[in-house]
């Protein structure tokens, strides 16, 4: 009995080196510790909450660049196949980590206008981030699933945060019940796939199914030995566990909750959900694709070319016409994640194609908080509420913040010497180089679209008639601390803009 | 801040002709003055690199000029916020001088780029009416454009295979292996109609009067002026030496689409009462002449489309900014309100008769020699001849709305609303900060009125290389050199 205990614990010690996932159990430590900084904190020491959340990250982040290296580690495997990490990964982790603190900033500016419990806000994000840097490093479908899950749990309560605001109710109710649903067709995927391949008789088969690789090894062998019932329970396996991930990422036919969660859930909420929730989205697909089901690519790429057209369409002419700010992030970020697809179809056919996604991404990111940062600053207390018009003669008013978001929404609408035109260069080329002409052509003309609604803004801001009474409002003018993120965000998108190569991720 | 700007706008310029001075003609083919830099994206093959050669060398120097005269003027205009506006233009100046300067296809599309955005706010901040539409309008219409001149681009990129954006490496790659037929066709399309958005080809040309005639005059000035000859340079620089036979195959497309330009637009210039929409008219009107010299793909044909354009800039942009002086003084654009202000402002009409005499192709300026030039390529072939008989409609048409705005501006009785202003007193002639820029547009069109060579030279002997003969369709030279070789055997048969 006692050999036997020894033997197990041999085994565990040997498998399972938790020093792989320090930052992720850094990050759960410390958003208990902010739980029970509340409970020990006297009421006017409070405000150091936030500052040790945010602080407590970026040790993280140094963490994560410098013990666990920041690229070329090689490809290694943890927890008997359950997670594998390598470059991507890393460089993911990094990226969640870094949207995570800016939520956490924008949190904070968000919570000061509003009577609402503040820690439990902080504590969520961290999770959040933590689950979604398992999530994108996970290979095998239990981890996936759980990873998944916790952050969508934690979204739930994060989308319905604002519990006075009916606008915050209805997104949370929305997002639960439409998100429960995707959830589900996920598992079905997932069990689909389990199942058919862990049926004894066929070739292939594993005990282990749920293991990307050992999923991908019985596709792989039997895409043209399967016939009738096998074959179509393996690709519609493969299909609802795509729909289940189009759902995190806003493609058509799943955006429909896309335009009511973003208006409704509080505005940094919105930004986690535009920038971190959407990348992780793709990243796993990227993983699917590459790994279980590249043998499907014949049969995925037709449905998933259908769903990047309409998602770039629908993004591009649904945005058009709206006049809420937050409705109109939400759209146009569909329509970018139309583009991403494009770019993630093009990685099955030119391998670099999902540096171009990352880099993307990286852009997206960048561009995305700085424009979600004035939102924060230039709401008032009715968060939801947040209309085009309210721009008018914003530039004049708040220089700073008008410059911020001009960077913004140019870099979204891919102008040089901005980030987001470099991202939409490297985008554009992979796709012509797998020969996507028809992707390309309707990226293009959501492209030409897109100028309309994101111009439309900075003219908002800019144009407006100069005879409107200026009040400086000094509620909403930003702070030191808020220039300097706000700047460094510009910044970085100008120097990425400028010289692609300062982001390590193109060879 | 009027040294730091006059500097600013004057060192561009002064820059430019100090290195045509130093331009060494022996070079057709290179490059002069070649600077390469690294930015990071060597992997795939894009680097910052700059040069001139014969044919940018005329649109850098251009760009300057018209840059110098701008700044000058906007200098003194009582915009608000003036700062901002005249940082804006040198912005937009830097994306000009450096778009032409670029070997690399990359950056010639990036500072083209560069070049828009400062357009875009500044039609939206110092615009008159309807500005926010008109820009808003002019923004999709160009990016359409440029976006398809950049798959374009892409498109030339990833089928030749080169792995490089460098111009110099992808003529020589595709001297060696051109494209497939079909492939050529393709690109070529992407890169005519992306460009031809960019030059306002008929019918693409819709945003361009509306834009121009809400625009302030120094961003007019250089749109119109310089930064509309970004997608010509781009076909004759680019497009058609690379991907011969696909300008063959669009040869009839150029050749329809410019007479609509020449007769259509020609027409609806005509029928314009506002002045500035009738220049804005007149200028998409002039680019027809440039795309049929274009289309002649012969050295002649291409190098007058090439004078034409540089011509063409210059005249614009000293008419949009006398427009401007005319409204000053007028307090409206509309020309049948107008009449008998050269009593008042003789200095004035007379600049503006020589810029409307310059834009009609009067000898003595440069858009003469452009003009004729291009007709001689047409006339050269068979199968281009009958197109100089429209084209010289055209000029007909540009000569009457030409002296007819003159003469309804300048000269007659003034009408009953005018009268009174004209007669208070408060209109003055030209003041220097309007004659100083004045002066040096007219000396430019002067001076390649009177010397085309300074030009044409150098970029003759660049067009001789990328325009080979055997590839151009001059029959002409053929039948002059080639069937008294080809005699030549026949008669030792006999």
């Amino acid at each position: 009995m006692n050999e036997l205990l020894i033997e197990f614990l041999g085994g565990f010690t040997k498998t399972n080196q938790w020093s792989a996932i320090l930052p992720e159990i850094m990050l759960g430590v410390l958003a208990l510790a902010l739980l029970g900084a509340e409970m020990a904190l006297p009421k006017n020491k409070q405000t150091l909450i936030p500052r040790l959340a945010i602080w407590g990250q970026v040790i993280v982040l140094l963490v994560v660049i410098g013990c666990v290296g920041w690229c070329n580690v090689g490809e290694s495997e943890y927890f008997s196949g359950l997670i594998i990490q390598n470059d991507m990964t890393q460089i993911m982790r990094a990226f969640f980590l870094v949207s995570s603190i800016v939520v956490c900033y924008l949190g904070q500016i968000y919570l000061s206008k509003q009577s609402l419990p503040k820690t439990e806000f902080y504590a969520l994000v961290l999770i959040i981030a933590a689950a979604m840097m398992l999530l994108v490093q996970s290979a095998n479908f239990v981890m996936l699933f759980v990873a998944l899950e916790t952050v969508t749990v934690a979204f739930y309560v994060l989308v319905a945060y604002s519990r006075t605001s009916q606008f915050s109710l209805e997104s949370g109710l929305k997002y639960l019940i439409l998100g429960a649903l995707s959830s589900g067709i996920l598992l079905f995927g997932i069990v689909l796939l389990y199942g058919i391949a862990g049926s004894p008789e066929l070739m292939g088969s594993s005990r282990d199914s749920l293991n990307y690789n050992e999923l991908a090894n019985f596709i792989t062998l039997n895409t043209n030995n399967l016939i009738g019932v096998d074959n179509m329970i393996v690709k519609i396996g493969a299909l609802l566990v795509v729909a289940g991930i189009c759902f995190k990422i806003g493609a058509v036919p799943f955006q429909i909750w896309v335009p009511d969660v973003y208006q409704g859930a509080p505005t940094p909420v919105t930004a986690y959900l535009a920038v971190a929730s959407k990348a992780a989205g793709f990243i796993v697909l990227i993983q699917l694709l590459h790994g279980p089901f590249i043998s499907l690519k014949e049969f995925l790429v037709p449905v998933l070319s259908v769903i990047a057209a309409a998602t770039i369409l629908f993004g591009n002419v649904a945005a058009v016409t709206q006049r809420n700010v937050k409705r109109l992030m939400g759209l146009s970020g569909i329509a970018h994640a139309g583009y991403l697809l494009v770019g993630v179809i093009a990685s099955l056919y030119v391998p670099w194609a999902v540096y171009a996604v990352i880099f993307y991404l990286v852009t997206y990111l960048l561009a995305t908080f700085a424009v979600f940062g004035v939102m924060s600053l230039a709401a008032d207390a009715d968060d939801a509420n947040q209309e085009l018009d309210h721009y008018e003669n914003f530039a004049r008013k708040r220089p700073f913040l008008g410059g911020v978001l001009v960077c913004g929404l140019g870099s979204l609408a891919g102008i040089p010497p901005l980030g987001g035109f470099i991202g939409k260069l490297f985008l554009f080329v992979a796709a012509f180089q797998a020969g996507l002409y028809g992707l390309l052509g309707i990226s293009v003309l959501g492209v030409v679209i897109s100028i309309y609604y994101y111009f439309g803004w900075i003219r908002e801001c800019y144009f407006s008639a100069p005879s409107i009474e200026v009040v400086d409002d000094a509620s909403c003018s930003a702070t030191l601390a808020d220039r300097i993120l706000l700047g460094a965000l510009v910044v970085a998108t100008v120097v990425i803009g400028l010289l692609p190569a300062a982001l390590p991720i193109i060879r | 801040m009027r040294a730091l700007s006059v500097f600013g706008f004057g060192l561009p310029l002064v820059i430019g002709i100090m290195l045509y001075g130093l331009f060494d003609p022996s070079l057709a083919g290179e490059y002069n003055f070649e600077l390469r830099l690294p930015t990071g994206l060597e992997s795939i093959g894009i680097y910052l690199h700059l040069g001139l050669n014969g044919i940018s060398m005329p649109l850098f120097l251009l760009a300057g000029m018209v840059g110098l005269a701008a700044g000058l003027y906007a200098m003194n205009s009582k915009a608000e916020r003036l700062h901002l506006y005249l940082a804006l233009l040198l912005f937009m100046l830097g994306g000009l001088m450096g778009t032409f300067a670029s070997i690399d296809v990359f950056f010639f599309y990036f500072f083209h780029e560069f070049a828009l955005i400062p357009t875009f706010l500044m039609i939206g901040i110092w615009g008159g009416a309807g500005r926010r539409v008109a820009a808003i309008e002019m923004t999709i219409y160009l990016t359409l454009g440029a976006l398809l001149s950049l798959l374009g681009l892409i498109a030339l990129y990833v089928q030749s295979g080169v792995d490089s954006f460098s111009l110099l490496e992808l003529r020589n790659y595709l001297s060696a292996q051109a494209l497939t037929e079909t492939v050529q066709n393709n690109i070529f399309a992407l890169l005519l109609f992306g460009f031809g958005i960019l030059v306002s080809l008929f019918p693409f040309h819709s945003w361009a009067p509306k834009g121009y005639a809400v625009a302030p005059t120094g961003a007019a000035m250089l749109h119109a002026g310089v930064l509309k000859k970004f997608g010509l340079y781009g076909l004759l620089q680019i497009a058609a030496p690379l991907l011969p036979s696909g300008a063959e195959h669009w040869f009839p497309w150029i050749v329809w689409l410019a007479l609509g330009n020449i007769i259509l637009i020609g027409l609806v210039t005509m029928a314009q009462k506002d002045l500035k929409m009738m220049l804005g008219y007149s200028s998409v009107m002039h680019m027809g002449y440039a795309f049929l010299g274009i289309a002649c793909f012969s050295v002649v044909g291409v190098g007058g489309a090439l004078l034409m354009m540089v011509a063409h800039g210059l005249s614009v942009a000293l008419l949009f900014m006398l427009s401007t002086c005319v409204y000053h003084r007028s307090q409206t654009f509309d020309l049948s309100s107008m009449g008998g202000l050269a009593t008042k402002a003789p200095v004035l009409a007379g600049f503006f008769v020589a810029a409307t005499m310059a834009s009609i192709g009067l000898p003595g300026f440069g858009n003469f020699w452009g003009e004729f030039t291009i007709f001689v390529a047409l006339a050269e072939t068979d199968m281009t001849k009958w197109i100089v008989a429209p084209a010289a409609i055209g000029i007909v048409i540009s000569a009457i709305y030409g002296l007819r705005a003159v003469s309804n501006i300048f000269f007659g009785q003034a009408k009953e609303s005018f009268k009174e202003r004209l007669e208070s007193g408060q209109i003055t002639d030209l003041q220097p900060f309007e004659k100083l820029p004045a002066c040096l547009l007219i000396g430019g069109l002067l001076l390649t009125g009177i010397f085309p060579r300074i030009i044409s030279d150098d970029a003759n002997r660049e067009l001789a290389v990328l325009y080979p003969q055997e590839q151009s369709n001059l029959p002409i030279i053929e039948s002059v050199i080639l069937p008294a070789e080809a005699d030549a055997p026949k008669e030792v048969t006999h």
